[in-house]
């Protein structure tokens, strides 16, 4: 994943996808089992793991040009889809299919340096992501004038605030101009102004042929961004379609749960 | 991905602090190998044992840092989609640059003790090049085994401590018995000290044997740690 060239780039993003092709994901509930004593343990009395899917048998594709939520209640996968969307773990079962360039944005101030200023972390982040120096430097002052933090991109990250760290992130990873922006739930740190600008840029992406993942629990970002939703529970996917039709009939269940404890 | 280096460029602050260890210690050795048992064999005692020292510490502290590496950075390997090699290798490439003090220490005193430079200095960088790509394979496998058994690091820790006295640091490696040479001289560390002082102390070349032995030795451990690492990334993600 290098990102030098601009042909290339422009060649890949007019055939971007991620496809997933009955993909499901299982976790093991013994968190212990990384302690040495477990596993002789284990080698003594057999005991039966207690496992769980974390995702189970999902499909979809996503095209390029294309902006999609994922909402669900906590716990129902939508990081550990994200997470395969990225590629930070194979599935177990299935196949993730992507292409062309992603950028991932899963949690707040990972890949930032707390002990470096904004700009060293802008560097170090960018690398992370597969830039070289040169073309760091290059996309630097677009960068620092959309993060829009003034003074404070010279001083340590851990004098900031988690508005001004989501700021600096969203800040590098829209500039890397990935096929593929895949955000977390983390906009909603950002004031007013700043989701406007995002919701701003975004827009602009979405023009571009660029495409927008996202995991959100606010049903006005996700109306606003994103024209298809994809609604996941207990690792399943429940209903996959037009945004107003899966939010409807999300809120009109959650609605139905919190009436019935 | 070199860049990485740039995050630790803040912990190396203690110059001074990297520099007086090894000074501490070799004081320290001199007075109980050089007084109390005394070893009246060796030339220039104290920086015969520096040699011995400023490889030793950089693969303690090389491996060390590496084994932990993944552990102690769980947000970029759980959420960040960057080679995870870079990571152990990046730990060992710091420890070399912060070792530098101590090599740039070490071949002040070999001056000021008047062994003066030698052609043979350009060998050096080969050793220590060598020996980094033996801490890169050992430091790959045991940090990805430490992903899956947390006990690791304390493991490598013990390991260190026992082979402080296996790798001839403060005694030659000619008073080793014969049939424990060929045992002695598989360690890598082993080849990169005694070849130091050849350089250093003795103003001759190491003996081709033992760099085709460390040539070897290092290469084979960086292809097993590699192929190691490859296979047990797929599941840093669940464990971590």
């Amino acid at each position: 994943m290098r990102f030098t060239d601009r042909p290339e780039r422009a060649a890949s993003s007019s055939e971007a996808f991620i496809e997933f092709c009955d993909v499901s994901k299982i976790f093991f509930r013994q968190s212990e089992r990384v302690l040495l004593g477990r596993y002789v343990k284990a080698l003594f009395q057999h005991q039966p793991r207690d496992r769980f899917y974390a995702l189970k048998k999902v499909c979809f594709r996503i095209n390029h040009g294309e902006n999609v939520a994922i909402v669900g209640p906590n716990g129902s996968g939508k990081s550990t889809l994200l997470s395969l969307a990225i590629g930070l773990t194979p599935p177990d079962e299935g196949t993730v299919t992507a292409s062309g360039r992603i950028a991932g944005l899963l949690e707040l101030g990972s890949g930032f340096h707390q002990d470096l200023t904004g700009r060293e972390n802008v560097f170090l982040n960018a690398s992370l992501l597969g830039f070289t120096r040169r073309g760091t430097e290059e996309m630097l002052e677009s960068v620092i004038e959309f993060a829009d933090i003034g003074d404070f991109i010279d001083e340590r990250l851990r004098t900031y605030s988690s508005g001004m760290t989501m700021r600096l992130a969203f800040s590098v990873a829209v500039n890397l101009s990935p096929d593929f922006l895949i955000v977390d739930e983390v906009l909603s740190v950002g004031d007013t102004a700043f989701q406007q600008k995002c919701f701003r840029k975004i827009d602009e992406m979405k023009r571009n042929g660029k495409t927008l993942l996202c995991v959100s629990h606010s049903p006005a970002m996700v109306r606003r961004l994103c024209e298809r939703t994809l609604w996941l529970d207990h690792g399943e996917l429940i209903m996959d379609g037009n945004t107003e039709d899966v939010l409807r009939t999300y809120e009109g269940e959650m609605l139905e749960r919190t009436k019935t404890p | 991905m070199k860049d990485f280096k740039i995050r630790y460029r803040n912990m190396s602050l203690g110059v001074l602090w990297s520099i007086l260890n090894p000074l501490v210690m070799m004081g320290v050795l001199t007075i109980v190998f050089g007084r109390i048992f005394p070893n009246p064999s060796i030339e220039l005692f104290p920086v015969f044992i520096l040699c011995g020292l400023v490889p030793w510490n950089f693969f303690t502290q090389a491996w060390n840092s590496a084994t932990t590496s993944l552990t102690d950075n769980v947000n970029l390997v759980k959420r960040v989609a960057a080679p995870r090699l870079a990571l152990p290798i990046a730990s060992v490439i710091a420890s070399g640059l912060q070792i530098a003090f101590q090599i740039a220490l070490l071949l002040t005193l070999v001056i000021i003790f008047g062994k003066g430079v030698n052609l043979y200095w350009v060998w050096l960088p080969l050793l220590w090049v060598l020996e980094l790509v033996f801490a890169c394979g050992m430091g790959l496998v045991s940090s990805s085994i430490n992903v899956y058994i947390r006990d690791t690091r304390y493991i490598v820790e013990s390991v260190l401590v026992v082979f402080f006295w296996f790798v001839p640091i403060f005694y030659p490696a000619s008073i080793i018995p014969q049939r424990y040479q060929g045992i002695y001289m598989l360690n890598p560390v082993t080849e990169v000290v005694m070849g130091t002082r050849n350089i250093l102390l003795e103003a001759k070349a190491p003996p081709t044997s033992s760099l085709i032995n460390l040539v070897v030795v290092s290469l084979v451990m960086l292809a097993f740690g590699f192929g190691i690492f490859v296979r047990m990334q797929r599941r840093f993600y669940e464990l971590l």
